[in-house]
């Protein structure tokens, strides 16, 4: 067995309490727990009488989250599709936008769920990802991308800016420092030489210094990636910046301001001043973009990881990582696998994981790696997500474009998972087998059908059984309908459903009984009609034919009789009437009135008699 | 797309209503019901998309439908209508005694009509508690759909493909009148009809095709369209301006159907390339009449019809529509409602 990597959650089961014995089995989505006792003789009282359902994706049953199933849905199935249409070169775009698509799905539903957006696990990790793997940033973009992603997921800046702004005098606020050396933190320069002018206007004496900060911060090269400018170009240029900042500091020439000389420590790249910080950085991976945006702005994505391990040590000291920063670690090392998993352990939805891999593996990211069991790492998490979902009541419909999109073991997934989907209403049930039948799954199909059949049967709807075991082409269950509805006919002499049964068709060879059924009813219109002739030659192929049952001879030879007498088909009659009495015998063995026998022999006496007359009278 | 405003809702919609505006005002709708189905708990919700209550946005046609009230039903919402004089929504699903579901609902105040499974059609009156008819065995298999004809005359689609035509006024149990596509049984499953000319009626079925009616005209129906990929749930023609025809399916798509009376030649709109057959062998009767029905003149070499997608890509089931006005609301199993307030008729 292999070892586990973390150490299982302990689940308590209520009611369970001490010195019970549980049992389980597997149960639909889940674990079913009940009370046991360890051996049969211990049986002394009742035990508890319920089972509990033990389920380890909880976060399907949240109404908010069921928006973000069905939404991530649709892009996902639009994901698929985007596969071989593209040459490689040009997908890339296509996955980012994708990627930002799920992201944003993710934004609204932590907004709604009224958790701090920005911050929630799942966002940073996935933002991260786009950024490492998906947009695969090059040295000098990556830095700026990881920038964004900073500011996007340290957004209490802005609201303290706000604060700060809309208080009487903003210099003087008490979180104005905070506000300008947040702003330097995360790079945004801009924003922190507008806040400095509010500082230097009410200090006009240190104006020089002011000024000589902002030309600084102005100064400040940034790698443009669209532009003409190459790397080392830019390299050479930044280089020349910090000298000039290194210059500076050398010179004292913000000695008399605290706040400025911190700056522009943090703008030479002063890794002590950095980690004094801590408060406004307040995350190690914060640390590390700041510290490569001051120190090595041309940062290649192999070089990461030698930083944030160190950043990781410097920031924390001593203090054990948290889930999240080995997940983000393990981003910087460009260990997907190991972002995977992590994530698989610590969000308590297969989800994200399902999702995040199911793009990655389109971007070719996922290649080499196999698991020892089932299929790939995309199919595996993905069909753990669909079973999920297959087990919710309603959400089971989005989980079959999942299982179609696995192409290993989906199919054999879906087939078991469809047969408990329960049909409570036609309608349901259509649907159900609309997806059964756009897939082939003929034995699904079968089955619904059955049970549609057999439910409108025990409801003693013969037309709607019929119809349903028609569509299934399920012969034996017709015929099996086919001998109520004669019962029917037998005891009451007329039939019902009479708009099912006229309206036949083709469907009518499904069985023989069925096509007897169709064909008799046939052969009473006809009758009813007054088209005798016509009539008795439909009963007579009948009889020839022998698919009718035999307990039906009886019924089928009384009707004959009165057409024995008429004269237009005598004719047709003398041909096969010596025919008839053969088929009687076998009748006779069975108990029935001898009477009705007798008269049915008078009957076919006289005709043959008559015919024969009639027939010397014509050749004559 | 333009004017479409979507809205996830946590729940299938199985159907979707306005409330009805007078016809005089030139007001469009603003309040939607919708039921839902296949959940725990299944819900009518009542939405506005107005700006009554809520402060008016920027917008001309305010965004988001916002919630106004709900309900809890037990078992899915399988048909809603509203009673237009009270506005009020009473006894949208009724389950005869044996609790087989009931498929259809329609009302002309203060009747109301409902059809079910079990091949019951069963007659109530609004103000009264108890049941006014009952038609046992009025079909041997499911009743999918039902729509009133004239005041006294209703007529049901069932799934066997065929339509009957139920005189309420006659006694007997049996129907007045039974048409099918001979041959065919492809189960029905929803029946328009149109709003001036009440011999017209659209049909549309497990196949996905769309079939006008005139049910004056015997056992064939006036023209075939192939419209869909799989089961077309709710066809309606436009309350007001019947040229236009909006049908819904389990494909995922909304389908704008517009005939146009003149003779102006007009090309396919829309990606969708429409295979049509006719089966118009039969001229329109009466020709002296002076309005025929643009659907029933339909042409289909002079490709006079045109169809276009309303819904951007969607994978799963529009399972229904309502269109008032300018105003269109569908609502899929994909758990969202679309709202259309700029619908082109």
């Amino acid at each position: 067995m292999e070892e586990v990597d973390v150490e299982p959650a302990v689940t308590n089961i209520p009611a369970a309490g001490q010195g019970k014995h549980l049992g389980f089995a597997w149960g639909p989505g889940g674990i079913l727990v009940y009370e046991t006792h360890h051996q049969p003789k211990e049986a002394k009282g009742p035990g508890s009488p319920y089972i509990h359902e033990v389920r380890k994706d909880e976060d399907i049953y949240s109404p908010i989250l069921r928006k973000l199933f069905n939404e991530s849905h649709h892009i996902f199935v639009g994901l698929q599709t985007i596969r071989d249409e593209l040459p490689s070169k040009n997908k890339k775009p296509q996955f980012v936008s994708v990627s930002k698509n799920y992201r944003s799905i993710i934004r609204a539903c932590m907004e709604e769920l009224h958790f701090c957006a920005s911050d929630h696990p799942s966002n940073l990790i996935w933002n991260l990802c786009e950024v490492l793997f998906i947009d695969a940033a090059p040295a000098g973009s990556l830095l700026l991308h990881l920038l964004d992603w900073v500011r996007l997921h340290k957004a209490d800046v802005d609201e303290k800016t706000r604060e700060v702004l809309q208080s009487e005098s903003p210099a003087e606020h008490h979180n104005y420092w905070d506000v300008v050396v947040s702003y330097v933190l995360q790079g945004r320069l801009e924003e922190a030489r507008q806040m400095l002018v509010k500082q230097a206007n009410i200090q006009p004496a240190a104006r020089n210094m002011y000024k000589l900060m902002d030309t600084l911060l102005s100064k400040m090269p940034f790698y443009n990636p669209s532009g003409t400018q190459t790397l080392t170009e830019f390299d050479v240029k930044w280089r020349h910046w910090h000298e000039e900042v290194d210059r500076c500091l050398q010179d004292n020439s913000f000695a008399s301001s605290q706040h400025l000389e911190t700056i522009c420590k943090i703008l030479a790249g002063d890794e002590d001043t950095l980690l004094e910080q801590k408060d406004l950085l307040s995350t190690w991976y914060h640390f590390l973009v700041t510290r490569l945006l001051y120190c090595h702005p041309t940062v290649k994505p192999t070089e990461l990881h030698y930083y944030a391990q160190s950043c990781l040590t410097m920031f924390l000291e001593t203090s054990a990582p948290e889930p999240l920063d080995s997940i983000l670690l393990a981003a910087f090392e460009f260990d997907i696998h190991q972002v995977i998993k992590d994530c698989s352990i610590a969000l308590n939805n297969w989800w994200f994981v399902a999702h995040l891999t199911d793009l990655l593996d389109h971007c070719n990211l996922l290649q080499s790696h196999n698991l020892h069991f089932g299929s790939n790492l995309r199919e595996f998490l993905l069909l753990e997500y669909a079973s999920g979902l297959f087990t919710h009541h309603s959400l089971w419909q989005l989980a079959v474009d999942y299982f179609d999109h696995c192409p290993e073991f989906g199919h054999v997934y879906l087939e078991l998972q469809i047969e408990r989907v329960s049909l409570d209403t036609e309608r349901k049930a259509l649907k159900v087998l609309r997806i059964c039948e756009q897939r082939q799954m003929s034995e699904q199909v079968r089955s619904i059908c059955k049970i549609m059949a057999m439910r409108a049967l025990k409801n003693n709807r013969l037309g709607s059984a019929l119809s349903w075991s028609i569509r299934a082409k399920d012969a034996a269950f017709a015929t099996l309908i086919s001998e109520r509805f004669l019962q029917d006919y037998c005891s009451k002499g007329t039939f019902s459903d009479l708009d099912l049964i006229d309206n036949l068709g083709p469907a009518m060879l499904l069985s023989d009984r069925l096509t007897f059924l169709g064909k008799y009813r046939e052969f009473h219109k006809l009758y009813g009609e007054k088209r005798f002739t016509e009539a008795a030659k439909l009963l007579l192929s009948l009889m020839m034919a022998k698919i009718a049952p035999r307990s039906f001879w009886m019924t089928l030879l009384t009707d004959a009789l009165p057409l024995l007498e008429q004269k237009e088909v005598l004719q047709l009659w003398y041909i096969v009437t010596h025919q008839i009495p053969q088929n009687i015998f076998p009748i006779q063995d069975e108990d029935i009135e001898v009477t009705k026998v007798e008269l049915l022999r008078l009957a076919l006496a006289r005709n043959l008699a008559m015919a024969i007359v009639k027939e010397g009278t014509v050749e004559a | 797309m333009d004017g479409v405003v979507a809205k996830y809702v946590s729940q299938k919609i199985s159907k979707t209503r306005w409330r009805p505006v007078s016809h005089t005002t030139l007001q469009q709708p603003e309040i939607f019901a919708t039921g839902s189905w296949d959940n725990e708990d299944n819900k009518i919700s009542i939405w506005s998309i107005g700006s009554n209550g809520v402060p008016a946005m920027e917008d001309e046609f305010e965004g988001d439908p916002q919630l106004v009230c709900e309900l809890r039903h037990d078992g899915d919402v399988l048909d809603l209508q509203t009673l237009s004089v009270s506005q009020s929504w009473a006894r949208a699903h009724h389950y005869p005694s044996d609790n087989a579901p009931c498929t259809g609902v329609v009302c002309n105040s203060p009747e109301i009509v409902t059809v079910g499974e079990d091949g019951r059609i069963i007659t109530f009156r609004a103000d009264h508690e108890t049941v006014t008819r009952i038609i046992d065995n009025a079909d041997s298999s499911t009743i999918h759909a039902v729509t009133y004809l004239k005041t006294s005359e209703i007529l049901t689609v069932n799934s066997i493909g065929q339509l009957k035509l139920w005189d309420l006024r006659q006694q007997g149990n049996s129907p007045s009148q039974i048409l099918s596509l001979s041959g065919d049984r492809v189960p029905l499953h929803c029946v328009g009809r149109h709003p001036n000319q009440q011999h017209i009626v659209a049909t549309g079925g497990q196949d996905g095709m769309l079939c006008v009616w005139d049910v004056r005209q015997g056992n064939t129906p006036f023209s075939l369209m192939e419209a869909h990929s799989a089961e077309m749930w709710e066809v309606h023609f436009h309350p007001t301006n019947p040229d236009h025809l909006f049908t819904c399916s389990e494909d995922g798509s909304l389908l704008h159907w517009e005939t146009s009376s003149q003779d102006t030649p007009s090309f396919l709109q829309g990606g969708r390339n429409n295979s049509m057959m006719s089966r118009s062998a039969m001229a329109p009767a009466g020709g002296n009449q002076s309005i025929i029905s643009a659907w029933l003149n339909g042409d289909s070499s002079k490709g006079r019809l045109e169809t276009t997608h309303m819904l951007p890509s969607q994978t799963l089931s529009v399972n229904s529509l309502d269109v008032l006005g300018q105003c269109l609301v569908c609502g899929t199993d994909g758990e969202a409602i679309f709202v259309n307030g700029q619908v082109p008729v």
